[in-house]
Order: C-alpha cells, then sequence, then structure tokens
C-alpha cells in the first residue's frame, strides 16, 4: 500500500509539473466539448432552395412563397428553365429545385390535381431523405390553404376525414440535437484522454529508461499497475465532473436521472479504459506505436458507439461488433440516465457487462505486463 | 583482496534469441567487496548476461545464483539485495533531486525516516545542497550519474550492478566516479560494472573479458597483462578480439 502511494505521489507530481501537458488534458477537451456539441447537430437547416416557375401565376407564387417562411430553406433565384437548375445542381450550388409546370394554376382549379417536379441532390442519401419530408410538408400545407381558398368554407364539412398525426416527442421533446449529443460527446472525451493518457505514460517510461529501472526493484506488479493507473482514474473522473458542469452551466442538459449512478458507472468504466491502455503500452516500444494503435481502437470505437449513428439502422453483423464496444454502451446509459432518468435497476445489463470487460480487460492488461522477458 | 565469500555464482549460463547466441554457456564467480570488471566490445553480450543476473531477462538455460538465490525461481528476492543503474540514465528530468530520492526509496519499500536521512546523506556526500530542490534534468550529465549511483546504493544492496556507468563524460568525473565506487567497495558491496574504457579496467579487482558471447578471459588486470604479453588492457583487449577474427 506505501509503495502505492508512492507511485501515485510520483505520478500528480509530473501530471501537474508539465506545463504543456495541463492545457491539453483540461482546456482542449472542454473546447471541444462546447465546439463538437454546437457543430455536430443532425439539424437539417440552410437547405439551397431554388425553382423553376414556368407557370408565373398567383398560385405558383404562392407555393413559393410557402416555401420562403420555412426556416429551413434559404431562397436562391429562380432558374428560367430546367437546363439551368439543372447546371446550377451540377456546379453544387442548389440542393433541391422545384419544378412548377405552365398549366399548375388552371389544373389546380380545373382538375384539383396537379403533378410537381421535385429535384433533390441525393448524395448525401440521409440529408436528401430528410429534404425530401420538409418538402412534402410544406406542399401539403399549401394543399390544405389551396383547397379552403378554393371551396370557400371549412373543407372539413365536405372533405374526407383526414388522420392527422400528432407526435408527442419524449424525453427530448424540443428535439434539441445539443442535448441529445453533449452527454455522447463528453463520454467520447473522457473515453478519449484517460485511453491516451494512460497508455501514452507507461511507454514513456519505457522510451526513458525508468520502467526497466523500476523492474529492477521488488515491487510487486500490482502495486505497480494500480499505482500508475490510479491518478488516470482519478483524473478521468475530475474531467467528468467538468464535463458535466460545463453541460448543465452552458447547454442546460437536463440531468432527470441520479447523478450518483453516472459516477457509478464512469467508475467502473475508466477500468475497462485504463485496462486499454495498459494493455496497449505493453505490447508497444515508443509513444507513436500507442498512439496509433490507440487511434485505431478510438476511431472504431466512436464510429461504431451509436454516439453519430443509430445502431439500430447498422447492418446485422456490424450491430454485434458493437457489443464489444464500451464506449456504446456508456453513450446508451449517459444518455438514458441523464435524459430518460432511468434508476440503478434499469442499467443493471449494461453495468454487468462494463464489469465483467473491466475484469477482462486489467486481467489481460496485468498478464501481459512483464518485469521479465 | 582475499576471495572469500561468493556472492555471484555462474554456472554455463546462455540466453539465445531465437537463432542468435547472446551469451553462450559463461561461467564464473564474484566475491563480496570485489570491483568485478565485466569488458567486452559492443554487442559481445555484456548487458544481457548482466540483466539476466538482475532478473529482468529470463536465461536459456545453464545456472546462476545472486546473493545465494536463484535466479530462475526467486527474481524478486534477488531484487531486494541488489541495486542497478543503467547505461541510459534512468531517473525522471522532471522530478527534483529529493522527489526522485524519495520516489526510489519509496518502491523499495524504504519508510519515510529511512528516505528523509537518505536524501540528506546523499545530497552531503555528492555536494548538491544548491540544487536539491532543482529538476534533476537540468543537472550536469556527470553529476546525474553520481546521483544515479547514489539511488542505486539507497537500500544497501550487497551488489550494485553498474552498466557503463561513466559513458560521455569527462576524464575528471570518471575519476571521482570510480573514487565512489572505491568507497562503497571498501564497505563490503561488490561491484559487477561493464565498461568499454580500459583504463577502467585497470581499476578493477579482476576482469573478465567477454567476445561474441564468450567469456574469453577472466583474471586481475596484472595476471591478462603478464599472460598476453602487453603493457596495458589495452593491448590485451586487442590481442583477444584479434584472435576471434
Amino acid at each position: 500500500m506505501k509503495t502505492i502511494i508512492y507511485i501515485v505521489q510520483k505520478e500528480f507530481r509530473q501530471i501537474f509539473r508539465n506545463k504543456g501537458m495541463l492545457p491539453i488534458i483540461f482546456v482542449l477537451p472542454l473546447l471541444q466539448l462546447i465546439i463538437l456539441s454546437n457543430a455536430a447537430t443532425f439539424d437539417i437547416e440552410n437547405i439551397k432552395f431554388s425553382y423553376v416557375d414556368h407557370d408565373r401565376s398567383s398560385s405558383s407564387r404562392g407555393l413559393v412563397e410557402n416555401f420562403e417562411a420555412s426556416t429551413y430553406f434559404n431562397i436562391l433565384n429562380s432558374f428560367p428553365s430546367h437546363k439551368h437548375a439543372y447546371e446550377a445542381m451540377e456546379k453544387g450550388e442548389v440542393d433541391v429545385i422545384l419544378e412548377i409546370p405552365s398549366d399548375f394554376h388552371t389544373q389546380l382549379i380545373r382538375e384539383k390535381q396537379v403533378d410537381l417536379g421535385v429535384y433533390i441532390n441525393a448524395i448525401d442519401g440521409s440529408k436528401a431523405g430528410v429534404e425530401s419530408v420538409y418538402i412534402n410538408q410544406i406542399i401539403k400545407n399549401f394543399n390544405r390553404n389551396i383547397a379552403i381558398s378554393t371551396t370557400g368554407f371549412n373543407p372539413l364539412q365536405n372533405q374526407k376525414i383526414e388522420v392527422l398525426t400528432v407526435p408527442s416527442f419524449w424525453y427530448n421533446n424540443t428535439l434539441n440535437y445539443k442535448i441529445f449529443m453533449v452527454p455522447g460527446i463528453l463520454v467520447l472525451l473522457v473515453t478519449m484522454l484517460t485511453l491516451f493518457l494512460s497508455g501514452m505514460n507507461i511507454v514513456r517510461e519505457k522510451e526513458i529508461g525508468t520502467l526497466e529501472q523500476i523492474n529492477v526493484t521488488p515491487i510487486k506488479k500490482y502495486q505497480f499497475i494500480i499505482g500508475k493507473l490510479f491518478p488516470f482514474w482519478a483524473l478521468g473522473l475530475l474531467i467528468m465532473t467538468i464535463g458535466l458542469l460545463i453541460s448543465k452551466i452552458i447547454f442546460a442538459v437536463p440531468m432527470i436521472g441520479s447523478i450518483p449512478l453516472i459516477y457509478l458507472f464512469t467508475t467502473v468504466y475508466l477500468l475497462v479504459i485504463l485496462g486499454m491502455g495498459l494493455f496497449i503500452s505493453n505490447y508497444t516500444d515508443t509513444q507513436q506505436q500507442a498512439m496509433f494503435i490507440a487511434w485505431f481502437f478510438v476511431v472504431i470505437f466512436i464510429l461504431m458507439s451509436g454516439l453519430f449513428t443509430p445502431i439500430e439502422s447498422m447492418p446485422d453483423w456490424a450491430q454485434k461488433i458493437t457489443l464489444l464496444n464500451p464506449i456504446r454502451y456508456f453513450v446508451e446509459i449517459i444518455r438514458m440516465v441523464m435524459l430518460k432518468g432511468s434508476g440503478f435497476k434499469d442499467i443493471i445489463p449494461q453495468l454487468t457487462i462494463i464489469s465483467g470487460y473491466a475484469l477482462v480487460m486489467n486481467a489481460l492488461a496485468v498478464w501481459s505486463y512483464k518485469k521479465t522477458n | 583482496m582475499k576471495p572469500e565469500e561468493t556472492v555471484i555464482e555462474v554456472e554455463n549460463l546462455t540466453k539465445k534469441f531465437g537463432d542468435f547466441t547472446a551469451v553462450n554457456e559463461i561461467s564464473f564467480k564474484t566475491y563480496k567487496g570485489e570491483i568485478f570488471g565485466f569488458l567486452g566490445a559492443n554487442g559481445a553480450g555484456k548487458t544481457t548476461a548482466m540483466k539476466m543476473l538482475i532478473g529482468i531477462s529470463k536465461p536459456t538455460s545453464g545456472e546462476a545464483s545472486v546473493t545465494g538465490l536463484d535466479v530462475f525461481s526467486q527474481p524478486d528476492q534477488i531484487k531486494k539485495n541488489i541495486g542497478y543503474m543503467s547505461q541510459k540514465f534512468s531517473m525522471y528530468d522532471d522530478l527534483t533531486i529529493k522527489e526522485n530520492i524519495t520516489f526510489f526509496g519509496g518502491i523499495y519499500g524504504l519508510d519515510r525516516k529511512t528516505i528523509k536521512n537518505k536524501i540528506k546523506q546523499i545530497i552531503e556526500s555528492l555536494g548538491l545542497e544548491e540544487v536539491a530542490n532543482k529538476l534533476v534534468g537540468a543537472l550536469p550529465l556527470g553529476w546525474k550519474q553520481k546521483l544515479a549511483f547514489s539511488v542505486a546504493l539507497l537500500h544497501d544492496p550487497k551488489i550494485v550492478f553498474l552498466d557503463e556507468p561513466t559513458g560521455g563524460v569527462d576524464p575528471i568525473t570518471r575519476r571521482q566516479f570510480w573514487e565512489l565506487i572505491y568507497k562503497q567497495a571498501s564497505q563490503g558491496t561488490t561491484i559487477f560494472v561493464t565498461t568499454h574504457y580500459m583504463d577502467e579496467a585497470e581499476y578493477c579487482d579482476r576482469v573478465s573479458i567477454m567476445v561474441e558471447g564468450k567469456i574469453e578471459a577472466l583474471d586481475t588486470p596484472k595476471n591478462l597483462k603478464t599472460e598476453y604479453k602487453v603493457d596495458s588492457m589495452d593491448g590485451v583487449f586487442l590481442k583477444l578480439a584479434r584472435n576471434i577474427e
């Protein structure tokens, strides 16, 4: 125990003495949290919208006005012909083209039905999907209004009954993406920082030769490992705390569930990450190698964590891989607890998995750390 | 020097890395209070042999005991009885002299009071009063090496292993360093030192010369010079190395 305290003391001295590292540990992640949370939004806005109006009637202008009124669309110039509009899309100047046929107004009055041409740049498929929904909504709205004005009285009386869906969004009722993203990004930062710092730290001792010096002392493996990992474990919790404060103060993320529960999970989760860091450092000789390997895993973990893309929409095999991803569980839990108010019972499955993971990871790390070779 | 108590006993010790035999069946004995020089060209296997004795490299075959303990089965007990100073300076540049001593004392299991006394003692004997609270990284190499030697002796080991301890320092500092070694040996500590400075070999009680993984000669510097009919250790070394080629 005394030996461990000496190592911990030394690590903290080194961490807090390193003037280059301190801002990297504390300032950068928080900047990232603030910037990423504001930037990584899935709201699709500022859609570059243009139209070709062959009709130039009051109805066609009315339709375009409906688009102008929407906050999602930025109306660019109209184009005189389909060809011009198409060229603009080729150049990437517009995302959406609405083409209004020349008999729009007359058809609308006479037939009560008319076809519109809508062209969407679908290089980004999911964006195109969302755009299509927005466009349909606006046109539907326009339909209802035009129906009122052409019939002149309440359309509900003589129109067939329409079923209206009134969605109610639970847990994040304003559909604020920041509230969804902030907890997830916080998980990411805590993970990256503790993984890199712990992995780098032991390899660094290898590089400067102090690890060999430690290996010739009678120190026990477990003393060394606990002494080495404890400071980063504490650091991880500290960063988590600062991140939670920022989430609350700057982003006003609701914290419905119990904060101690989040800490309980973080505590175990950090053990997984630290074990991983140690494991990586046991199989690398330079900080560079360790950095590359850590990055390799982190990138996979992030992309397959459900942070940016829902796990449910991944192919089956990919979903199975995410089961091995510790970040996945933490992202799930932090969202569940903070936004939904899940209690201890709800997180037992994830907590069990992550505890098992911590056990396996650290067993591997201890086993692969060799004082002798 | 009367050879009495054996502290290192090595019998046919071998280390192979795949097909390459770094250390090839070496055998020798080292006695208490002796300065044992372990010589050889770069790549002759000195460091590898030393690493087996200090318990950070597992021998492929053979037998070896250090302070009466077996290197195969009792490496951790051996570590309590030995000190080690590597050819790479291996203290923390970003810690002060005091902090470095505290840390290494701590992991050798010394108590706070002993560590405090050791700090005082080391700082006084090396004349480091003015820089005691400075970062080790700022010290000149010669001072660092003297400090590393003192740290290797923190826990009063029976043997101290020095791997090319004076690499890269000026002759005066080397001289001072050897004075420290003599002083320590006179107190009964066995000094096991590798070097490729042949003038340093003259300071040793006995030297062994390794060539390509084997010990080719082992005796006092005086006897070796007589045997090879040369007047310096340099001559002995060159003759041996040439014979092999």
